[in-house]
């Protein structure tokens, strides 16, 4: 918390604005740009030995930090639009309370004006996310400015553009932007969700791919449902998706282009192949093939015909992750007698167990974030399902929620979180927890759901 | 390495695979339906060598223990049964479907589904059952025959369902 002076200083300053270190295509006209001071307004920059930054630590007391988004200025259907979705963002991360508009002592603040800061102290919030939209012809542009109430200093500005059909996603930019400053964290909001959709009876389940933004918004069915789908993974691009399906005979891999809808088989093996996931570069495919009474991990090289078997003999070895260098894969195994965790080379070879607690682990992943290494997994103990992370060592074991049935998490691209679903009284539901365990909501989905896997950031 | 099935933005091959599981999905129905007391109308209705008569007077499938792919005795007899049927009935090829209850993660239970039927058709085999005239495949979890939250409908989802196919 800050408590240096509310006074500007004299002199008028750029944004101090954090970098958002992503590029924008062309193709997706989105545009940002640092804010620069406003005609006529002072911009404080931020003591970096007193920054508004909400610390969330395993174990200890935790308490989201609150917010206010007041409407913003400019085109009012468009500001109101950017706003919801901004405070909707911030809200759903678990770390910030976004307090009751019908508490804010005035309405629309936008990226031109000074916050009167006394207004937002009264209410007691920490971090005030001002701003204003406009349209020109086709084209949405969003400053954006986050301030310290308490501080009265100015801790983000910024500027997107983006096409008229894109609002959404200038929108999650915007509170990327925020959410990254405040918490220290790399933003996870410009992100998308493919996962299966569910319906009818559990005897005769009609399961669909479906793509979605992170937050549940703009929902679209990538397969039928006459054929069953299962354990979507998307490719770094985020424009591919590798898949197990159901067609003539046993169940094979196929991958998706997003954009097209144009699918291809993986391989032409006799056998049924299943789990599969992409390196960190694109350039691989891992997946399970089954053998008689075995399942075998293999990495086909996707642009040229390299197939190489990585795991050998008689066990069911199956849902392989790279860690994010590319360097090793964490996969399960049944190779000791009970599902377990291992990690070996990805070129293949010197699988080392990395789970000794008691009960079953299966469906490990490798966070992508390099700096906080992590590995979620399912387990199985006591009757219940759990899911939890632990070091790629297997030390710091942590569950984040236990129930009757969870099961497959999915890293966040920022690594704070894992998505899986939960079933409960028939009825499976996809949920959100950080690693910490301090955060624990329900995301929303146009009915049942499960298998969700987590894009990357969008580029 | 990839095989050269490339679609289209249509969704034809789906169309084509939808055939195929809609047909999965009777043969799923009448499985069903042959669990029950006088499902198919009793014993007597069955026409001997019909598909009735195989599930009815026969039995069509075998169950498992948790996380198991041991054939207990019961099984072993069903599966005499099945194969001395198909020595007399050799016009049926066979899919051995092998099936795991929901108290498993997914890719784990595909795995295990796949051990149930191998090990399921193995044993036709050494019965004297023709590999030509078998096929396996798994369902994993993905279709329970009995939903719900317990151990008494949950040992019925680990299964073994011997499908007789289509004249050779």
């Amino acid at each position: 918390m800050t408590t240096t002076s509310m006074e500007f200083p004299p002199t008028a300053r750029a944004a101090d604005a954090k970098r958002v270190g992503r590029r924008f295509g062309a193709a997706t006209a989105l545009a940002l740009t640092l804010l620069g001071a406003a005609a006529g307004l002072t911009i404080a920059p931020t003591p970096a030995s007193a920054e508004l930054k909400i610390t969330v630590t395993p174990g200890a007391a935790f308490q989201p930090m609150p917010i206010a988004v007041p409407q913003f200025g400019g085109d009012p259907a468009l500001a109101r639009e950017v706003a919801q979705i901004v405070a909707a963002d911030m809200r759903l991360s678990g770390y910030f309370t976004v307090l009751d508009p019908s508490s804010y002592l005035e309405g629309t603040v936008g990226a031109d004006q000074m916050p009167n800061f006394n207004n937002w102290k009264g209410i007691g919030a920490q971090a005030l996310i001002a701003g204003t939209v406009s349209r020109s012809g086709n084209q949405v542009t969003a400053q954006v400015r986050v301030w310290d109430v308490f501080g009265g200093t100015q801790l983000v500005g910024t500027q997107v553009g983006a096409g008229q059909d894109a609002v959404r996603r200038l929108a999650h930019i915007v509170a990327d932007a925020a959410y990254s400053n405040l918490t220290g964290f790399k933003g996870f909001f410009d992100s998308r969700i493919v996962f299966v959709d569910e319906s009818g009876p559990k005897t005769a389940r009609v399961k669909k791919l479906a793509i979605m933004d992170w937050d549940g918004a703009n929902v679209r069915y990538l397969t039928r449902g006459q054929e069953l789908v299962l354990t979507p993974r998307f490719s770094p691009s985020s424009q591919q998706i590798a898949y197990m399906a159901y067609g003539a005979g046993e169940p094979k891999v196929f991958i998706l282009n997003v954009a097209s809808g144009a699918r291809q088989l993986v391989g032409d093996f006799p056998n049924m192949t299943f789990s599969p996931r992409f390196s960190p570069d694109g350039h691989t495919l891992v997946f399970s093939m089954q053998k008689e009474a075995n399942a075998n991990i293999f990495a086909m090289e996707l642009g040229g015909r390299g197939m190489r078997q990585l795991t050998e003999g008689a066990a069911i070895d199956t849902h392989p992750s790279f860690s994010p260098d590319g360097s090793q894969i964490v996969f399960e195994s049944d190779r000791g007698g009970t599902q377990q965790l291992y990690v070996m080379s990805a070129g293949g070879g010197g699988a080392k167990r990395i789970s000794f607690g008691s009960g079953r682990y299966a469906t490990p992943v490798w966070s992508p974030d390099p700096d906080n290494p992590f590995i979620a997994f399912t387990k199985q103990d006591g009757g219940g399902f759990k899911i939890g992370v632990m070091k790629p060592d297997g030390t710091g074991e942590r569950i984040l929620t236990e129930g009757f049935h969870a099961e497959g998490p999915t890293f966040a691209p920022n690594g704070r979180y894992v998505m899986f679903f939960k079933e409960e009284g028939g009825d499976s539901r996809l949920w959100l927890a950080d690693v910490t365990g301090h955060v624990l909501t329900q995301v929303k989905t146009p009915g049942s759901a499960s298998d969700p896997a987590w894009s990357p950031l969008q580029k | 390495m990839f095989s050269s099935i490339a679609l289209g933005r249509g969704f034809k091959f789906a169309a084509v695979l939808a055939t195929t599981l809609t047909l999965g999905a009777c043969a799923s129905q009448q499985d069903s339906a042959g669990d029950g007391a006088g499902g198919l109308g009793g014993a007597g209705a069955a026409t001997p060598g019909s598909q009735q008569d195989f599930v009815v007077n026969v039995g069509d499938r075998v169950f498992f223990t948790v996380d198991s792919t041991d054939l207990t005795t019961e099984a072993r007899s069903t599966l005499d049964r099945q194969a001395a049927w198909l020595a007399r009935y050799p016009r049926y090829s066979v899919t051995v479907e092998g099936h795991a209850d929901e108290r498993g993660t997914r890719e784990y239970n595909i795995a295990l589904g796949a051990r149930r039927a191998a090990a399921t058709r193995d044993y036709l085999m050494a019965r004297g059952v023709s590999s030509t005239r078998l096929k396996t495949i798994s369902y994993g979890k993905e279709r329970p025959v009995a939903v719900c939250d317990a151990e008494n409908c949950w040992n019925q989802n680990r299964r073994a369902v011997t499908v007789l196919g289509g004249a050779m």
